[in-house]
């Protein structure tokens, strides 16, 4: 109940948003704006309640804990900073890039690579693949919920075999993602090696697995969440950290 | 989605969709050097063939192995059922034996509805009597879906025994769910009773119904079915519904012809036709593995369903 009138309460705290709901349900035709509807009813659940089903409910909670908007830790420059980092450590680590074919993991992995490849081209001159590469029936906790839907998989006309792949995402958490895509490529063919490359490390892993490339390492508390957008998913590029409290 | 697979019915729109957009992604599979996924492991399918079915049986096997669900195959033939066993205690029999998924295909109307009460994993109809064969219909929505690119207002003309059919009835339903508009076509004596309260229309006319058609079906006589004699003569029937190359040229230029087969080559479509680039047929087998491997994904990938309580 509480968390979900928290949105309501973050329009506006205190007296002024009293008002404006007051106002609101004047001309609902409920009763006149009660101005008790403060602290004794906050003390009291159970009128709260009563005062929800008026359709008052907001002004009983103002104050109670304005959620902290979640905090942008990288924005759109950023971002393209890190990217393009990312890109120059590939091309070290990998000779010029040769024999790259970079792999998005969906859903937001797969325009990285995309970025990911567009500035490997324009530094070596030379067309670098990048493809997506669906995990799904691979993961193993799809028994925890109910089937998901298939992302797409779209291996570059070059294939995979003998290539160095360097499988894209936008967070690094427990590795199992990682994992699943291991198996989800072994099954496509046989790399010459695999790289990981990710936008950020949040850290917390629950398998032995690291990455090659990181764009920003973000310690981070497992209640936290992160969250990357995108222009092309998102229409805007952000990495936000928020707590549960916001979600 | 429903936890069983009874009816095309049953689908809303969004199910159907679901099942034929992962299809669509599962249809890769087909292309890989490793033909496999590992999502089904430790999972148990069981095909329960009451009839005789090569395609459908194979169909499902292929799609479940695909999957890496263990698969048991079951055939009334030289099984318990020679020896009077019942449907019932069949069914326990494969619950003892924990079966995640049972696909039955049953030469009685209801069988697997009947079925989805013993067990409880999930029940795929494969085909019951003359009432429903979904999976079939999901095949043919989806090999129209590729071929044409869309399945909204699609005109569709479902052409010969009707009233033995339960490919007409589940693709009726399902293509009405989708948006298509479907047109039977057959001899009075061959469709059911109640067909004017299918949501399609009827016509007698086979040849005037091919200019405005996009998809042609052909459905198989089903002279095992037939007690009495629904057409004077086999001739007669292929002159007036039999689809030849004379009447393949009355439909669109982009029209597709299909078939579920088997077919009476000769009797309701003329080999010609059936071996024309137009046709469907077999691209509708190799669409069967990933519609139905689609089927058994969504039905048995997910998390295990609240066990509810089974009526025994």
């Amino acid at each position: 109940m509480t968390h979900a009138l928290q949105p309501g309460t973050a329009d506006g705290a205190g007296p002024p948003a009293e008002n404006a709901a007051a106002e609101v349900a004047g001309t609902a035709g409920a009763t006149a704006a009660d101005p008790a509807a403060g602290d004794p009813a906050m003390a009291n659940p159970a009128m709260a309640n009563a005062a929800t089903s008026d359709g008052r409910s907001e002004p009983l909670l103002v104050d109670k804990e304005p959620p902290p908007a979640g905090k942008t830790v990288l924005v759109a420059d950023e971002i393209g900073r890190a990217l393009t980092r990312v890109a120059h450590e590939i091309l070290e680590r990998t000779n010029g890039a040769e024999d790259v074919v970079l792999l998005g993991i969906p859903t937001r992995g797969v325009p990285l690579a995309r970025r990911l490849a567009a500035r490997l081209t324009k530094v070596e001159g030379r067309a670098v693949p990048s493809g997506s590469l669906d995990i799904t029936m691979y993961r193993d906790d799809l028994r925890l919920r109910p089937a998901r839907t298939l992302g797409h998989t779209v291996v570059p006309a070059s294939g995979i075999d003998d290539k160095i792949v360097v499988l894209v995402d936008d967070v690094l958490y427990s590795g199992r993602t990682v994992r699943a895509a291991l198996d989800a490529l072994s099954d496509l063919g046989r790399p010459r090696a695999v790289q990981l490359a990710v936008l950020v490390d949040r850290g917390h892993r629950e398998l032995p697995i690291r990455a090659d490339y990181v764009g920003k390492n973000l310690p981070t508390s497992q209640r936290e969440l992160v969250q990357v957008q995108l222009t092309e998913t998102d229409g805007q590029d952000a990495v936000i950290l928020s707590t549960e409290a916001d979600r | 989605m429903n936890r069983h697979l009874i009816s095309a019915g049953d689908l809303s729109r969004d199910d159907a969709l679901l099942i034929l957009d992962t299809a669509e992604e599962l249809s890769q599979v087909a292309d890989r050097p490793i033909r496999k996924l590992p999502t089904l492991r430790g999972r148990t399918v069981v095909n329960l063939f009451y009839e005789d079915s090569t395609r459908t049986r194979i169909s499902f096997e292929a799609a479940a192995k695909r999957l890496s669900a263990d698969v048991i195959n079951f055939s009334a033939k030289g099984s318990s059922v020679a020896k009077g066993e019942s449907l019932k205690d069949t069914a326990l029999t494969l619950e003892a034996m924990g079966a995640d998924a049972v696909v039955i295909r049953h030469q009685a109307s209801g069988a697997p509805h009947r079925l989805s009460h013993w067990v409880r994993g999930s029940v795929v109809n494969a085909g019951d009597g003359t009432h429903e064969h979904p999976t079939q219909a999901l095949l043919d929505a989806f090999t129209m879906r590729r071929r044409l690119g869309r399945l909204d207002g699609l005109r569709v003309a479902i052409v010969g025994d009707v009233l033995h059919s339960r490919v007409a009835r589940s693709n009726v339903l399902l293509l009405r769910t989708l948006g298509a508009d479907v047109t039977l076509v057959a001899p009075p004596t061959l469709l059911p009773v109640a067909v004017s309260s299918w949501p399609c229309e009827v016509s007698y006319d086979f040849s005037a119904t091919l200019p405005k058609t996009d998809v042609v079906m052909m459905l198989r006589v089903q002279a095992e079915r037939m007690s009495a004699a629904y057409f004077p003569t086999v001739r007669e029937y292929s002159r007036r519904y039999g689809l030849d190359a004379t009447r393949l040229a009355l439909l669109p230029d982009h029209a597709i012809v299909m078939h579920p087969g088997p077919m009476n080559r000769g009797v309701e479509i003329a080999a010609e036709v059936a071996d024309s680039p137009r046709s469907t047929i077999v691209e509708q087998v190799a669409n069967g593995v990933s519609v139905r491997m689609a089927v058994l994904y969504l039905l048995l990938g997910g998390a295990e369903l609240a066990t509810t309580e089974v009526s025994r």
